[in-house]
């Protein structure tokens, strides 16, 4: 045996060879990167459950690219190529998921989930499981400031054709201001799905620091007068009422844009379960066991996306630009809107609960109350605010449902 | 795609989104409508048709007191739950384990 012919291959075979490759200095750039969200997820406790998982994806993906062969080694856990073959209409393997299941690395069979859709549908019948439609049911004229706080996504795809992504890319890079991470890689895997790591990642890392931007919103655009307000209680629903609306809503909203069918789909029939009142096991494990295992293969396959060579380069940096600026903009739209129902309401309102509007529930609701309780300590403002939170919950997946009817 | 036909999406997919929220707002004020006309209706019915039965009150079965209790305690407006809180406050605040404490009654002063 030749010791020294063995350590060479051993040498250029492993990892370590690959450091000083073009691609491989990307690839360690990308490893830090994963260190820096695992520090922002662990100790920060930034959106943990789906940061920690998406940065150990990025990291697996990153450090199994250093192989001999890189992303296109048999031992890579994802292969981009593979999934450009899968979207080129003229590769003999387009839409063929069997090539993939085939040729894949363990990571590019879980994202087969995110790919067709499975993943981001299946938390929104867990997000449906786990909501109560009752404030909204009480005051219906909430939903017009979770529509207000769809304002973000439509300017971020303004700005964005403007920086010249295409109209597909745009869109997904839109729909952050949302504030709904389902929905925003639901969208990007069907209209840009080489934008999904960047995407996914500044979606949910403003969705974590809603705490921190949006207060400074509310304190500009409101007065301490309007901040002051005390709501009156809302009406008791009946539970019929509870039983009806996920029907109603399914079915009108459905026939309205039918591309939204999986999403609003999955979030009222999570929401039936729990309150038709005869399916508590189901509701159960859909709040609980079934959400807790896609969030587990959502955030590592998503983490897989943030290949070194492909994540690196201007347009990241103008998606997490353009993503915070749709954040702050829905927020702004749904804070307005709020300001006029206070006028119009004769100062009933209070203006901080429009921007609950984006649909991060319910961290948004949170912060509307704690703001308001700044204001007047005798405010209670958790439950009017949780009525515009689900409206923007049902707005983002119209805004991404129309996005889909235009590019799709 | 050019800036022109941006702008168009941008302000038709906005208002499609309000347009698709207020028919839902619709919707649903009509469904809160017809729920509370319901209820004022059954509450109407209700205060017109007091419902009269007679019925002869059971004879009260006294059940055996458990093993180790201190006897019964009589409950003025108060809930169980509440009654075993303040209880189990007294019993805390003097210091006395709960089964050496004997409550007769409890009552709330309106």
């Amino acid at each position: 045996m030749d010791i020294l012919e063995t350590l060479k291959t051993l040498a250029s075979e492993s990892g370590f060879a690959g450091f000083l490759s073009i691609d491989g200095i990307k690839n360690l750039v990308m490893i830090l990167i994963s260190f820096f969200l695992l520090y922002l997820g662990i100790k920060r406790k930034f959106e943990p459950l789906l940061l920690v998982g998406i940065a150990f994806g990025c990291l697996l993906v990153n450090v199994s690219n250093f192989f001999s062969g890189g992303e296109s080694s048999a031992e890579a856990l994802y292969h981009p190529e593979l999934w450009d073959a899968f979207l080129d209409h003229n590769s003999e393997f387009y839409h063929s998921y069997g090539h993939i299941m085939a040729n894949g690395g363990l990571l590019d069979i879980l994202y087969i989930g995110v790919k067709s859709g499975l993943y981001p549908s299946l938390i929104f019948l867990g997000v449906g499981a786990m909501t109560d439609f009752g404030p909204l049911l009480a005051n219906p004229k909430s939903l017009l400031l979770g529509a207000a706080a769809q304002m973000g996504v439509f300017l971020a795809f303004f700005g964005a054709v403007c920086l010249g992504f295409t109209g597909e890319e745009a869109a997904s890079i839109g729909i952050i201001g949302g504030a709904d991470g389902p929905t925003a890689i639901f969208l990007t895997t069907r209209l840009a799905p080489h934008l999904l790591g960047p995407i996914a990642i500044a979606a949910y890392s403003y969705m974590a620091l809603i705490p921190m931007i949006q207060p400074r919103l509310m304190n500009l655009l409101t007065t301490e007068k309007e901040r002051k307000v005390v709501m009156t209680q809302n009406r008791t629903v009946s539970k019929t009422e509870k039983i009806i609306f996920p029907i109603v809503v399914a079915v009108f909203v459905i026939l309205l844009l039918p591309s939204t069918a999986p999403l609003i789909g999955c979030l009222m029939l999570g929401n039936l379960w729990k309150e038709c009142g005869v399916t508590e096991r189901l509701s159960d494990t859909v709040q609980n066991a079934l959400m807790n295992i896609v969030t587990v293969f959502l955030g590592i396959s998503v983490g897989a996306t943030t290949v070194g060579s492909r994540f690196l380069n201007w347009q990241t940096v103008g998606i997490i630009i353009l993503g915070l600026t749709a954040f702050c903009f829905s927020t702004v739209g749904g804070l307005l809107v709020g300001k006029l129902m206070y006028k119009l309401s004769g100062g009933k309102i209070n203006p901080l609960i429009g921007s609950a509007g984006v649909s991060a529930v319910p961290m948004a609701a949170r912060v509307s109350q704690i703001e308001g309780q700044k204001a007047n300590p005798k405010n209670f403002l958790l439950m009017h605010a949780m009525g515009p939170n689900v409206a923007g919950v049902i707005g983002s997946a119209i805004a991404a449902g129309f996005l889909l009817a235009v590019f799709k | 795609m050019n800036i022109g036909d941006a702008a168009i999406t941008a302000v038709f997919g906005y208002a499609v989104v309000f347009a698709g929220l207020l028919m839902l707002m619709a919707v649903l004020y009509c469904m809160g409508a017809f729920f509370k006309s319901k209820e004022a209706k059954s509450a109407d019915e209700k205060s017109k048709n007091p419902v009269q039965t007679e019925t002869k009150p059971e004879p009260a079965i006294e059940k055996p007191v458990a093993k180790g209790s201190a006897g019964r305690i009589k409950l003025y407006d108060v809930p169980d739950k509440e009654a075993a809180m303040i209880m189990a406050i007294v019993a805390d605040t003097m210091k006395k384990p709960i089964n050496e404490l004997h409550f007769i009654s409890i009552k709330e002063v309106k």
